[in-house]
């Protein structure tokens, strides 16, 4: 039977170290949607929407009043809609038109993101790929709650370096389109390699097209519960004899957390299913920091014992503490997909924030870091002036990380029009604000406008 | 069968289990084990309780039982006892 020390831990888990589930997120198939006319195909989207996703938001909060834990967002990924809107949208307007339905939709039933005004183009673009993308800039400009990403390369296919030098002139055109809203078109778009099909966490989330009709993904978080089970280990670790704790014991103890955090998420997940009569998908673990105090992955790596994110050591750290996360969830859930690894925002964690602050942390060490764990460059204000032909040297970059180490890796970068480094800018909320980050000034424009692909690995021969 | 956990945390002080009980008999709320401490006058209590045949939705209940902790001083709480068993059992 449980006892009372059970109840108390998990109690001040969510009371006082930020355990929650952050995101539950219903996978759309709009595929039967697709239409020969733009407004009969945006009103089916609309119905299906509003119809199947009816109950989320409610359910949700049901299952986290009975809990007791808060399941913090309700959101909804759907098909990458250039698939859907391939026979009926000839102009840039008519994807926006349909960006503006999903806006509509998503207000309707009261999630706070929805994402997959996507386009998969590792190897090649199709006519509408390429419209949905030239489109982005004012669908986002133009919507609050729709997210999109573009995936420009996978290990199986290589890298897109025309789709690379055009998400880099796509995510300047965002920042400038949404000038007067603090520039938040581009926080709201990420460029992958390997994106996943069932990714439950914005602004990368859209729902693949080997998905069922409706499946539930729940995305768990929980960096301040690791930071605090960090601390009571070394704590322990000097009482009994004066050293901290070896590695061994640092592994055990986050294995241990994380498999708490997660089956609280498989819990979420099968219930949530079962109510919204939808498929369960998966558990993605992922610690998801905010900006609040104590929800942070950097405080997590300073524990570890760095001085500083961004220290030498913070990417065996970080390594680390992706692979234990992972261990640990593993075993809580049969069904793990999803990024499933740490993120490291900056704007939206504090103590990456304060790294920067300190001149500890730069968008290089960042690379290296996005080497060993989920996500990639993420959240990151870089100066209004740089050129469209540097953002996508740094999303090919990005990008060949994954391709080369068969992982996913992404880049949401935001260009900040009109500041420069030694400014900063603040988005509220859960996007948190940043110091706008210095960016390597030699060009890259030669590289970018090569045209092409770069090929898939040898690796990725393996039949 | 479904099963609950109650929690109240706060300062001691007198007859804070004869009102949560009284709460709970009047809702057909079946108390099936209690446990008490008090450290350094910190009151601790968990209820495993049966909510399967009260009337009232869990919303209701958990409300309800929120208010009376606050009437009283103490923080009160219910949640499934399933979430426990999934984090602390394997």
């Amino acid at each position: 039977m449980i006892d009372l020390s059970e109840v108390l831990e998990t109690n001040k888990m969510v009371e006082e170290e930020n355990l929650d589930v952050r995101t539950i997120t219903l996978g759309i198939s709009l595929l039967d949607c697709a239409d020969d006319s733009v407004d009969a195909c945006c009103e089916k989207i609309y119905n299906k929407i509003t119809t199947l996703a009816r109950d989320l938001v409610r359910t949700g909060e049901e299952i986290s009043r009975e809990i007791g834990i808060p399941i913090v967002h309700k959101r909804i990924s759907v098909t990458p809609i250039s698939l859907i809107g391939a026979s009926c949208c000839h102009t840039t307007g008519d994807f926006v038109k349909i960006a503006q339905t999903l806006d509509r939709a998503a207000a309707a039933v009261g999630v706070n993101f929805l994402g997959g005004f996507s386009a998969l183009v590792s190897k090649g673009m199709t006519p509408a790929d390429e419209l949905l993308i030239r489109s982005i800039p004012q669908a986002l400009a133009t919507t609050d709650l729709v997210c999109s990403s573009v995936n420009v390369g996978s290990t199986k296919n290589g890298l897109n370096m025309d789709a690379v030098k055009l998400m880099g002139e796509i995510v300047r055109q965002a920042a400038e389109a949404s000038a007067d809203r603090l520039c938040i078109g581009p926080a709201k778009l990420v460029v992958f390699c390997n994106a996943p099909d069932d990714n439950p966490f914005m602004a990368g989330a859209f729902h693949g097209v080997s998905e069922g009709n409706a499946v539930v993904n729940v995305g768990v978080s929980g960096p301040g519960v690791v930071k605090y089970a960090l601390e009571q280990m070394d704590r322990r670790a000097r009482e009994n004899g004066g050293r901290e704790a070896n590695f061994e014991t640092l592994c055990q103890t986050i294995k241990k957390t994380a498999f708490k955090i997660t089956r609280v998420g498989q819990y979420v997940a099968q219930e949530a299913s079962r109510r919204l009569g939808a498929e369960f998908g998966i558990i993605d673990l992922s610690l998801a920091p905010t900006p609040a105090v104590g929800d942070s992955v950097a405080d997590i790596l300073k524990c570890i014992g760095v001085e500083q994110p961004g220290a030498p050591g913070t990417t065996a750290a970080l390594a680390l503490l992706n692979d234990q996360v992972k261990k640990g969830g593993i075993m809580a859930s049969s069904y793990v997909g999803g990024l499933s690894g740490a993120f490291i925002p900056v704007s939206e964690d504090q103590g990456m924030i304060d790294a920067v602050n300190a001149g500890a942390l730069n968008i290089e060490k960042l690379e290296a870091m996005t080497c060993v764990c989920s996500v990639g460059l993420d959240m990151i204000a870089i100066p209004g002036d740089t050129p469209a032909t540097t953002i996508s040297g740094i999303i090919a970059d990005e990008a060949a990380i994954g391709m080369v180490n068969q992982k996913t890796t992404a880049v949401r970068i935001i260009p900040v029009i009109g500041k420069r480094v030694g400014d900063s800018i603040s988005w509220g909320g859960l996007l948190g604000h940043a110091p706008i980050m210095p960016v390597n000034t030699f060009s890259s424009e030669r590289l970018v406008n090569r045209g092409g692909r770069i090929p898939a690995p040898v690796h990725s021969f393996k039949n | 069968m479904t099963k609950a956990i109650i929690t109240v945390v706060g300062k001691d002080a007198v007859g804070i289990i004869a009102k949560v009980c009284t709460y709970l008999a009047d809702n057909q709320v079946n108390i099936l084990d209690i446990t008490q401490t008090i450290v350094d006058g910190f009151f601790n209590m968990m209820m495993i309780v049966d909510v399967t045949d009260t009337q009232k939705t869990f919303e209701q209940v958990s409300n309800e039982l929120t208010e009376i902790g606050k009437s009283i001083g103490v923080q009160t709480k219910i949640q499934l006892e399933e979430i426990f068993n999934q984090m602390h059992r394997i």
